[in-house]
């Protein structure tokens, strides 16, 4: 022992010293070295995201070593002959070169493009992740609104990046962007102007596009990601519920080694990943598109995923809403895609903030919940996902109704209808579905599990043989929190305020249909009668009457 | 929670007795490489060969750095490029991940451990301290007394920011009348896009459709796109009969032969499509419909606004021209247009 701790104190020991000495890294060390981790596979979606994004820094920065943001006209004279002679920026001409004539230049772009819509991905998987098991709740509300600005940041991004070949696609998406902010009462033609420098799309949008892509939006992106896991480390990770898991404590594995290796190795998996999908899969092949030119346009024309809820909502507008006030024109088909949109977001960011009025569960919460075990919550996310993913299928309904032979119009009207009611109709499933699967778990835990086994009694009746649940997977099914709906009340002056009857109405919303947990009492009456391996016959009659 | 810390509020949380005690964390599960040094050795040189494969993937990646040089007009050397350097990256990178996960997975110690929380809240102490600096910061300044200071550093801090946002001013010019008028003037040739050769009205057959620009956009040096995003012109002849024009605007067509603005009024993607037996025209960004012989209202999707017609005329040459500029404002619509 002595021989190694001595043979170690030459460079590593001496370096680790130095360190110290200056940086007291042994603190740090001593602090973080074992802070202990939970495991799931869907705590990774986060880490997904989180490893994007240092791919899409490390293949941007290669690929500003050649790009060059400028609108000023050259001829092109590259390795792609069909465009060889043509009038392009050289923004274009640069990102050809790069694609032909710089090796390694196309799996640099590849990469860096397949990075950027991973990045949003896995982002967004990682929010619906963390609404549905309700890992937003206090203490980390505000760590939510953070996540909620990195998404937003990751759109803004990949938008900014998007633009900046100035193909033909690329160019188009800039219209829209136009056109929208054109339509923005008093102000639009104006913030068009600055942000054009002048009439589109004028000889700036690019470079300026380009200082806010490599400067600006990934400075604010980093800054967010450095709040966000400082956070985490404050808050600690959640878990989900189990046996010996409770809101004071952390169950999992020790980060020095567990998660250096997991975590590190996850890195170099979502990179490689990438990397194999990048040589395999082209994606944005601008040389297809030809130079921007504002009259030509393709047909079947889509952005990149994360905008396709936007465009979508731009096509889904009725026409014909227009409004004129003393001659001045309100374009609603803009304008409401833009305020329903804005609106959507808003209410995403707010979400925590507003589930925490209605229950005023001033507890800190880091047991997850089941999404079963918050049904209203549950369903209301799947409203949104469902009501997003309307909006992005609107963005594709010309793709739809050619690839189906159906009517580009009676796609159109169908996804109209379908934004409506699809998020009626999925709440409502889904809470019907959460409810069905927490009466499931309270069979399970009243009368164990169905073994598939029947055994016929003297008396001639059949039953299925029922096996109890283990104690581990018993504590699963009856460790969450029973909310009950509130009256209102008269505060101290004797007043039901408006706020208070809006509260007690929302709390009958979320939580007048709920499955309490098994409580001790029904437990044992169920268990009363019979040995735990017996028959569920019984039970089945009393629980009912429970409920009653 | 344990005492020292507080107990919040549940709300509407109603606790429940749960039916048994929580039998604390699952008991750990052995694995084959916990209990038998041969499975640990197997595994051992598992991860090894795992990190050997991404040795490989590295010098395929470079291999293919060097095999491919770029060849002028020669696309199969790019791709076989891209693909056997990205092939290569993507093994040296999932050499490593698989083998350091595999290491974890295997080797490392599986035993779920918990440690303790604590409440983010500082403790009533820490909190008492806090505040006594506060007061005490709050007193050695003055910052709360001096009610003038206080309230002029409000005002500073209101009006330091305001140069920022001015000095943005100059990002673009003032709008001014441009969104109304485009190159388009009287006497103006229709003209081919992109060539700029002028369209004859007797080439113009019924039925065919013609992407026009006006005349000299082709040879301008500058702000030529911005002019082409506004001025860009669908030319369609239709059968006379199938018109259903505006008696105001009989004339501002020749013989079938109209002219409409390609910039939708929607968010201003060219209007590329057109219908013949239907007479719509169509715009693929977001669907879009306008009836070419009903003055191009919109009969289907998001736009308003029908598109502006470009009233033309024929010269003594039986070349197409513009009779003027459009009289309603081209492309996206915007607040004070119709001022």
């Amino acid at each position: 022992m002595t021989n190694t701790t001595e043979k170690k104190s030459g460079f590593v020991g001496n370096t680790a010293n130095y360190l110290d000495e200056r940086l007291s890294v042994a603190g740090v060390l001593k602090g973080f070295g074992r802070k202990v981790f939970p495991d799931h596979w869907s705590f990774m979606l986060g880490e997904v995201a989180l490893y994007s994004f240092v791919i899409l820094v490390l293949s941007g920065t290669f690929l500003t070593f050649f790009y060059q943001p400028s609108m000023a006209e050259v001829h092109y004279d590259g390795s792609y002959a069909p465009l060889k002679g043509a009038q392009m920026s050289i923004a274009y001409a640069s990102s050809l070169d790069i694609s032909f004539d710089i090796r390694g230049g196309l799996i640099m772009r590849q990469v860096h493009h397949w990075a950027a819509l991973l990045f949003v991905a896995a982002a967004g998987l990682h929010m619906l992740r963390v609404f549905f098991t309700g890992a937003f709740r206090k203490p980390r509300e505000l760590n939510w609104v953070v996540g909620f600005l990195l998404f937003v940041m990751g759109m803004a991004a990949g938008f900014t990046g998007y633009s900046l070949p100035d193909d033909l696609l690329s160019g188009n998406g800039l219209r829209i962007i136009d056109g929208m902010i054109k339509g923005i009462p008093l102000i639009g033609p104006a913030i068009s102007s600055g942000f054009f420098g002048g009439e589109f799309p004028g000889t700036e949008v690019v470079a300026r596009l380009y200082s806010l892509h490599i400067m600006i939006v990934p400075a604010l992106i980093i800054v967010l990601i450095g709040v966000h896991l400082m956070m985490v480390i404050i808050h600690k990770h959640t878990h989900y519920s189990g046996p010996g898991r409770t809101d004071d404590n952390v169950v999992g594995y020790p980060l020095a080694p567990v998660y250096v290796a997991k975590a590190g190795g996850f890195f170099f998996l979502v990179f490689g990943v990438i990397a194999a999908i990048s040589a395999t899969f082209t994606i944005n092949p601008i040389w297809n598109y030809g130079p921007y030119d504002p009259s030509p346009v393709s047909a079947g024309t889509q952005p990149d995923w994360y905008i396709g809820w936007l465009d979508g909502a731009l096509r889904l507008a009725p026409s014909g809403w227009d409004i004129s006030v003393f001659g001045f024109v309100i374009p609603m088909g803009v304008m409401v895609p833009l305020v329903v949109s804005l609106v959507f977001l808003a209410l995403v960011a707010a979400y925590p903030f507003i589930e925490n009025w209605v229950t005023k569960d001033k507890r800190e919460h880091h047991v997850l919940d089941r999404p079963r075990n918050n049904p209203t919550r549950t369903a209301i996310g799947a409203a949104g996902v469902t009501f997003y993913g309307v909006l992005w299928a609107g963005a594709s309904t010309d793709l739809i109704a050619t690839n189906f032979q159906m009517s580009l119009n009676q796609v159109l009207v169908a996804m109209q209808i379908l934004l409506i009611i699809g998020p009626v109709i999925a709440y409502w499933v889904t809470k019907r579905a959460c409810l069905s699967l927490q009466r499931k778990d309270r069979e399970m835990v009243l009368h164990g599990r169905e073994t598939g086994r029947i055994v016929r009694l003297p008396h001639g009746e059949f039953i299925e043989v029922h096996e109890p649940v283990d104690e581990y997977e018993l504590w699963k099914l009856v460790d969450y929190k029973n909310y009950e709906p509130i009256l209102a009340r008269p505060d101290e002056n004797g007043k039901i305020t408006i706020g208070n009857r809006l509260r007690s109405a929302v709390s009958r919303i979320y939580f007048e249909d709920r499955i309490a947990p098994v409580s001790k009492a029904e437990y044992e009456l169920a268990h009363a009668d019979h040995a735990p391996a017996a028959v569920s016959e019984k039970p089945k009659k009393k629980q009912k009457s429970i409920k009653a | 929670m344990s005492d020292i810390e507080k107990s919040y509020s549940p709300g509407l949380a109603k606790d429940i007795q749960k039916p048994i005690k929580d039998p604390g964390i699952e008991p750990h599960r052995v694995r084959m490489t916990d209990k038998s040094e041969k499975h640990a050795k197997t595994a051992e040189k598992q991860i090894a060969a795992m990190f050997g494969v991404s040795v490989l993937g590295a010098i395929i990646a470079v291999w293919g750095f060097f095999a491919f040089p770029i060849i002028d007009g020669d696309l199969s050397a790019t791709r076989n490029n891209a693909l056997w350097m990205g092939l290569g990256m993507a093994l040296s990178m999932l050499g490593i991940g698989f083998g350091a996960v595999h290491w974890a997975k295997t080797l490392m110690p599986d035993n779920e451990v918990s440690e303790m929380r604590h409440q983010a809240r500082s403790s009533d102490e820490t909190r008492a301290q806090a505040l006594e600096i506060v007061k005490l910061a709050d007193g050695e300044s003055g910052f709360t007394r001096r009610k003038l200071i206080r309230r002029s550093m409000y005002g500073a801090i209101a009006f330091f920011p305001i140069p920022a946002i001015i000095i943005f001013g100059d990002l673009g010019p003032v709008v001014g009348d441009t969104l109304r008028h485009t190159m388009w003037k009287p006497g103006t040739r229709l003209t081919k896009d992109p060539t700029g050769i002028p369209i004859k009205a007797s080439d113009v057959t019924i039925g065919s459709v013609f992407h026009v620009i006006p005349e000299g956009l082709s040879e301008m040096e500058e702000h030529k796109l911005e002019e082409k995003a506004k001025a860009a012109v669908l030319l369609v002849r239709v059968n006379p009969s199938d018109l259903n024009e505006d008696p105001a605007k009989a004339d501002w067509s020749y013989q079938g032969i109209v002219a409409y603005s390609k910039i939708c009024t929607h968010v201003g993607c060219p209007v590329a499509l057109y219908e013949q037996h239907t007479h719509h025209l169509l715009c693929p960004c977001h669907q879009s419909t306008f009836d070419l012989a009903n003055h191009c209202e919109v009969v289907f999707g998001p736009a308003s606004r029908p598109l502006p017609q470009l009233p033309i005329a024929v010269d003594a040459e039986g070349y197409l021209i513009a009779q003027s500029d459009f009289l309603d404002p081209v492309g996206p619509s915007f607040w004070d247009m119709r001022k």
